[in-house]
């Protein structure tokens, strides 16, 4: 079993102008390996398979637990994210490449940040007064929190936007991710006062209305999060907003 | 008068804290993270915060918490800020809840709480299993909310390299570089706060995150900041271990009725459910009939120790023992440790629901760190801390989820010091020289990495380190190791010097930030090993069969290390604890306090 080894087929790019190409590394195997363990042996010995001395890899990560939302990549094609990605789980050889919808930076780690910049876009936040001491928040039943709790799991990985047909420079669409954050923060009772806003945010070119329902989304994501729910829920909610602006002009 | 300028250093719970109240009071902030914050360590905490609320009719209080934090810690811990935050810890509740993070709920509606370590109330709120993740983002949300506003700039993807200290050793900036272009560069403050958490990777694999090197405490240590209890460092009893990391497994699991044992028989190699339970062994339950499963972490840890390397008792000869949850109905798992249950399935692939789960105890906490006052600030002015980072809250081991609240707390008192500070500073006099000399001494020894000529990867070194701090700097202590240790620490800085990067690109290159935190993780390790060394008595984690009994006499003292640049060593001081509230008293977890 020791003289098992494992092969990687690793799309590298040195700069987010220049050309990508791949490199190959084989690796002994040993049980539980996963592909950030693996990174981190060729970071260790940064030798092709044909023996060519390269750089280590550059590629995001921190928590290694699925719950920072860093190391999100292609791997065998699939968008995921490569810590809980175990080996021997894997067809072989292990393909790796930086997601295909972001800016890359170097190597396998891309450019998220729009999914911050949405996030403010759609005032993913509770408007508190201040952090003073109020006394408690509003109360909530079981059922309320166990509904809300599955969104609030979003770890802003953008598998989800990365898999979306509809996810690119030209539609500009906000992705599904950005969308279950607004219909947790419109069902919160304190959240609810920037319902409108949230809304409206989502109304117009790279909106809601983007979406084209190929259901990718919920099924690549990786914390099970209920997204098309949320994308229909949210876009009634538009509609019916939008709807009413017309007769309120 | 302008806005005062604060500089907060990590992303995390304490950092948030602290840019939230520095916005809220009008200051602005420049937020420096090495990842993007909703990424940070803090996302890891799994199973609450604690706080007295009192909402299970037990008659809990917060001096009931104070001093079950002060008898957790061993009585190492300063008294009075310890009870200021057990005592603002129910309005850290109400003020999360308030901002939306989606605590469990009783069926009344209001918050549920569980039982944790070293307790016998149920004073712990969790958001089923992974609440640091909820508090974090819930933080977030509010930063995020003040950065549209423009009171908060963040410098995301930026490791902090250093303070810039003027000639009268004020805190004027930091020096910091941008880790995709590699610029180096300098920004000014009138105070900073450094909240960069724990320094998990000193020892190779803990539970820690990626970004947990400890190397921005080092970099302060080795200007001239006091670190203190170094040697206090909290080994978790129950991990999954890994090829990468240790994963943790939420003290949470016990909390929800949770149960440690071993068959009672070396090498049963019965399927752990068909045995009976007449050939289980339940350990913690036996020697500690009170708290049973629910022990503080480093006597967990130290009886999982006994079992497995004095009994030979571990699962299949091998250093593991069972958490076995089996016994309670799924639904209820479900609902409370769902996210830890699921990390166990992904990375082992068993379902612990149906498993018992095989765990061994691995590095997690450090309970030393940069000294600060009661007001967070360090021996340099201008410099606060808050956080794992600083070593203020948990004395000589830290109780469960008593982090997530030392960090807000922390977060929130370093917070409003700073701009006080700050409104009371004169201006730099002796010009902007101390910018420039900083960035260059910056630069130069970046230059100095890319282009060395030698045979010793860094990679393959920190893994030693891992390995060596591992063994002897954790669990059980031995005079003789630990003097070995720092000896291989100094021959490990002398191969520093010869370190070779493979990779001496200028974009993105993640060798050379890496060197800079080995380098800093060595210094850091020597206090460390050495603080362990002098320490000869045996306190909450700090273990020596040698020196089995705690030893008031002696060591009721703070560990205070500084660094000697001229001998490029640490010197150690001893400072009194305040222990003006509650009289040291034995630590015993065999009866009720």
């Amino acid at each position: 079993m020791s003289t098992k080894s494992v092969l990687f087929k690793i799309k590298r790019q040195a700069t987010p102008t220049s050309k990508p190409y791949w490199e190959e590394f084989e690796l002994a195997h040993h049980p539980g390996m996963n592909v950030i363990s693996s990174l981190m042996e060729i970071a260790a010995n940064p030798v092709t398979r044909d023996g060519k001395q390269t750089t280590p890899i550059t590629y995001d990560s921190n928590c290694l637990e699925e719950v920072c939302g860093s190391c999100a990549m292609l791997v065998n094609g699939r968008a995921r994210m490569a810590c809980s990605a175990l080996i021997d789980n894997l067809e072989q050889p292990v393909k790796l490449e930086p997601f295909s919808k972001f800016p890359v930076i170097r190597d396998l780690a891309v450019d998220r940040s729009v999914i911050f910049e949405n996030l403010k876009a759609v005032k993913a936040w509770v408007p508190i007064d201040g952090t003073y001491d109020l006394g408690p928040g509003p109360r909530l039943t079981q059922q309320e929190q166990e509904a809300a709790y599955p969104l609030s799991r979003c770890i802003s990985c953008c598998c989800c936007m990365e898999v979306c047909p509809q996810f690119d420079e030209d539609t500009g669409f906000v992705g599904a991710a950005t969308i279950a954050q607004v219909r947790l923060f419109n069902t919160h009772p304190t959240g609810q006062a920037l319902k409108r806003d949230r809304l409206a945010a989502l109304m117009g070119d790279g909106g809601i209305q983007e979406c084209g329902y190929a259901q990718n989304c919920v099924e690549i994501c990786p914390k099970d999060i209920p997204l098309t729910k949320s994308i229909s829920e949210v876009g009634g909610a538009v509609m019916k907003q939008a709807i009413g602006d017309l007769f309120r002009r | 008068m302008a806005a005062p300028k604060i500089i907060v250093i990590g992303g995390g719970l304490a950092g948030l804290s602290a840019v939230i109240k520095i916005a809220e009071m009008g200051g602005n902030v420049d937020l420096f993270s090495i990842v993007p914050v909703k990424r940070s360590h803090s996302v890891c905490a799994q199973g609450g915060i604690n706080a007295a609320k009192n909402l299970k009719g037990e008659g809990d209080s917060t001096w009931q918490h104070f001093d079950d934090t002060v008898y957790g810690g061993d009585f190492l811990a300063n008294q009075p800020p310890v009870k200021d935050m057990c005592e603002a810890a129910p309005g850290i509740i109400d003020l999360l809840d308030r901002m939306g993070v989606p605590f469990n709920r009783t069926p009344e509606g209001l918050l549920d709480f569980r039982r944790f370590g070293g307790t016998l109330y149920n004073r712990t709120a969790f958001a089923g299993a992974t609440t640091g993740q909820q508090l974090l983002y819930a933080l977030d949300e509010q930063v995020r909310r003040y950065e549209s506003e423009g009171k908060v700039k963040k410098y995301e993807h930026w490791e902090f390299l250093s303070a810039v200290l003027d000639g009268n050793r004020v805190c004027r900036g930091i020096c910091a570089i941008d880790l995709r272009s590699m610029e180096v560069r300098t920004f000014p403050a009138d105070a900073i706060i450094i909240a960069t958490g724990g320094n998990g990777a000193i020892f190779g694999k803990s539970t820690n995150s990626v970004v947990c090197t400890g190397s921005a405490q080092s970099a302060l240590y080795q200007q001239g900041c006091y670190y203190a209890n170094g040697e206090f460092i909290q080994v978790h009893p129950t991990c999954i271990p890994g090829e990468d990391k240790l994963r943790l497994m939420s003290e949470s699991a016990r909390g929800e009725g949770g149960r440690v044992w071993v068959p009672k028989t070396a090498g049963d190699k019965r399927d752990p459910k068909s045995i009976p339970e007449k050939d289980r062994w339940y350990f913690l339950e036996e020697w500690y009939p009170k708290y049973g499963n629910l022990v503080p972490r480093d006597i967990a840890t130290r009886a999982i120790f006994k079992v497995v390397f004095e009994h030979n008792l571990g699962i299949d000869g091998k250093p593991m023992v069972y958490l076995d949850l089996t016994h309670i109905d799924r639904k209820i798992l479900d609902r409370k440790l769902e996210g830890i249950l699921e990390i166990y399935e992904k990375f082992v692939g068993d379902d612990p629901r149906d498993t018992p789960m095989k765990i061994f105890p691995g590095m997690h906490y450090t309970m030393g760190g940069l000294w600060i006052d009661f007001k967070q600030a360090t021996n340099i002015p201008g410099i606060f801390a808050a956080g794992e980072c600083e070593y203020q809250y948990h004395g000589a081991n830290r109780l469960g989820a008593n982090s997530l609240v030392s960090c807000i707390f922390g977060g929130s008192i370093a917070g409003p010091n700073a701009v006080k500070y700050a409104r009371g500073l004169q201006a730099l006099s002796d010009g902007n020289g101390c910018f420039e000399a900083e960035k260059k001494k910056q630069e130069e020894s970046n230059a100095l990495l890319i282009n060395n000529q030698g045979n010793e990867n860094p990679f393959k070194l920190w893994r030693e380190l891992g390995e060596l701090m591992t063994k002897d700097c954790t669990v059980i202590r031995y005079n003789k190791n630990l003097q070995q240790t720092d000896a291989k620490l100094v021959e490990m800085l002398e191969r520093f010097r010869k370190v070779n990067l493979s990779d001496r690109t200028q974009w993105a290159n993640t060798s050379v930030v890496f060197t800079r935190q080995l380098y800093n993780m060595l210094q850091l390790s020597r206090v460390i090993a050495q603080g362990a060394r002098m320490r000869d008595e045996s306190r909450g984690a700090h273990y020596k069969p040698d020196f089995p009994d705690r030893d008031d006499k002696n060591w009721l003292k703070t560990t205070k290390a500084y660094f000697a640049p001229d001998a490029d060593e640490p010197k150690f001081e001893f400072e009194p604890v305040d222990i003006s509230l509650i009289p040291p008293r034995p630590r015993k977890y065999d009866a009720a306090k």
